[in-house]
């Protein structure tokens, strides 16, 4: 791993870390897929996650919110510390986790109900609240993910009933909608198309203002779009973090410089 | 183009083996359908729905044995196609990478290919012999336990044709596991499920042997189900045996009804299957 320049560093210090991963390792059986990883997410900014297939950066976003603890012989050792606290630790509550820690999927995963349902579901779990102020946190969380306009007459109509692009925004006003604190993407536009992408692209600039964000992408320009930070990631090994701006104009590592510029991966 | 030729020649015999098995295995099913009606339309009418079997000789209907039938049936599936659909559910959610599972699906195969007969066996063993007569009860477990497999097997394969990435974005909402099966995999599969507990009573409603040795009989109207019970295929099968004309002739049509009624289940739970994929 190389640092950046030291200007830079003293700037980053002062952000608050969300999350801080420290000397994490993952494993699929006795398949290693993550080896030491140490890496920050701070506070209110998007951190890309980038690397060939096979890096490890969808393991790592899955390790943020346990849900590999979905299937046996899966396991992280190391610290994942948020807020203070280590999530790997043995009796950490994993619904609560990931009520604050949000995922979105590659492909969309609208439940079998309808728009309305969909988000009004997640929020029922956790708050009895009044069916109008259901309605109201509904609306609130489809207009944040820009598919009011585009629902707010059909809000009975089957969630599997939308475009692919309609159905992604639904995850993310899904998501929305129970007030995580973080929000992990993982490809989140790749089943899209460019407009759809754009859509999105635009609502993580909107969503950060609140969110700590990250987010897989195989996309170099959509990680240098979207990203306040990248990390790339190589075989299970985290070779480069570091702003955005700075990593895709004078990576310090060569690895990283002949990935972004297309040499290999 | 030799090679094309052949290819051609072989696709055109393979065709034609395959209509005329198709055809062959359709043929005995048409026959059967139309000696079917035949010989049991004549005398299906109201009566038959309203009036008791008949001693031989005299008229008479099969209204005892349709209600029995309903009665063991319904019964059976209550009591079988929840402990189906927990133990489906089991395999394919909370024990699906356990021992436990692979065991219990090992057996349920078996269980699912065991002849009826041996079933009615062993509820004769277990709840007959034991107290001493035959009872409507007695029918019903019978009939339960071959409800169990039908629908644990459909269950576990609809519920794991629900992707896993819906489990996983109803996870990522923190939802409990009970809700991520409860609410978003048992919705997904609805139609697959509700299609599984149908074929079940499809299946069963057409059973003789384990009622032969469980619910036997009734010539009167019962609904005790402590003493004997009628059912329908039990008194076709005792009437088709019959010398006597009238008792045949309601066999028929009690064969017919049967037919009816699993045939009308059959569509339905295609029906429901055809709306499994909205999109």
């Amino acid at each position: 791993m190389t640092t950046l320049d030291a200007k830079q560093t003293q700037k980053d210090a002062k952000l608050p870390q969300k999350v801080s991963v420290r000397g994490l390792n993952f494993f699929y059986g006795d398949l290693q897929a993550l080896k030491n990883v140490s890496l920050p997410l701070y506070a209110k900014r998007v951190t890309a996650f980038i690397g060939p297939s096979g890096c490890g950066k969808s393991t790592l976003l899955r390790v943020l919110n346990r849900m590999y603890d979905l299937y046996p012989n899966q396991r992280a050792e190391g610290e994942v510390v948020l807020d203070g606290e280590n999530i790997l630790r043995p009796g950490q509550d994993l619904n609560i986790l990931r009520a604050r820690v949000g995922m979105v999927f590659q492909k969309p995963t609208p439940f079998p109900m309808s728009v309305y349902d969909n988000i009004a579901f997640g929020v029922r779990l956790y708050e009895r609240i009044p069916k109008s102020e259901l309605d109201d946190r509904v609306e609130a969380a489809l207009r944040s993910a820009a598919l009011w306009p585009e629902v707010k007459d059909n809000l009975k109509a089957s969630g599997l009933s939308l475009s692919g692009g309609q159905q992604q925004r639904l995850c993310i006003a899904r998501t929305v909608a129970i007030e995580p604190e973080i929000i992990l993407l993982d490809e989140p536009c790749s089943a899209l198309d460019p407009i759809s992408t754009a859509k999105i692209e635009e609502l993580i600039d909107e969503l950060k203002e609140n969110y700590t964000i990250a987010i897989v992408t195989h996309n170099m320009q959509q990680a240098a779009r979207v990203s306040d930070y990248t990390a790339f990631m190589y075989i299970g090994e985290l070779i480069e973090f570091g702003v955005t701006g700075q990593m895709f104009t004078s990576p310090a590592n060569k690895r990283t410089q002949n990935y972004i510029t297309g040499r290999f991966g | 183009m030799a090679l094309y030729q052949q290819r051609r020649r072989a696709n055109a015999i393979s065709l034609a083996l395959c209509y005329a098995a198709t055809l062959f295995g359709l043929s005995w099913l048409v026959i059967i359908l139309v000696e079917l009606f035949v010989q049991g339309i004549g005398s299906l009418s109201l009566s038959v729905f309203a009036q008791m079997t008949p001693p031989p000789g005299s008229a008479g209907g099969l209204a005892n044995a349709i209600v029995g039938s309903l009665i063991i049936t319904i019964l059976g599936v209550a009591i079988g196609a929840p402990l189906g659909l927990l133990a489906g559910t089991y395999m394919a959610e909370y024990g699906r990478f356990t021992k436990l599972t692979f065991v219990v699906r090992f057996i349920n195969d078996i269980l699912l290919s065991a002849p009826s007969i041996v079933i009615g066996l062993f509820i004769y063993e277990v709840m007959v012999a034991r107290v001493g007569h035959f009872s409507g009860y007695a029918g019903a477990f019978a009939l339960a336990v071959i409800v169990v497999p039908v629908v644990v097997r459909t269950t576990e394969d609809m519920l794991r044709l629900v992707p896993d990435s819906l489990r996983e974005a109803a996870s990522a909402l923190g939802l409990p596991r009970s809700h991520v099966i409860g609410k978003v995999a048992y919705r997904a599969a609805r139609a697959g499920l509700i299609t599984g507990v149908l074929l079940a009573v499809a299946r069963v409603s057409g059973e003789t042997a384990p009622l032969l040795f469980t619910a036997l009989n009734n010539q009167f109207f019962s609904a005790d189900l402590n003493a004997p019970m009628a059912s329908l295929p039990a008194v076709i099968f005792q009437f088709a045996l019959s010398p006597y004309k009238n008792w045949q002739q309601l066999a028929w049509t009690g064969a017919l009804i049967i037919t009816l009624a699993v045939l009308a289940l059959s569509i339905a739970a295609r029906a429901l299957g055809a709306e499994r994929t909205p999109k």
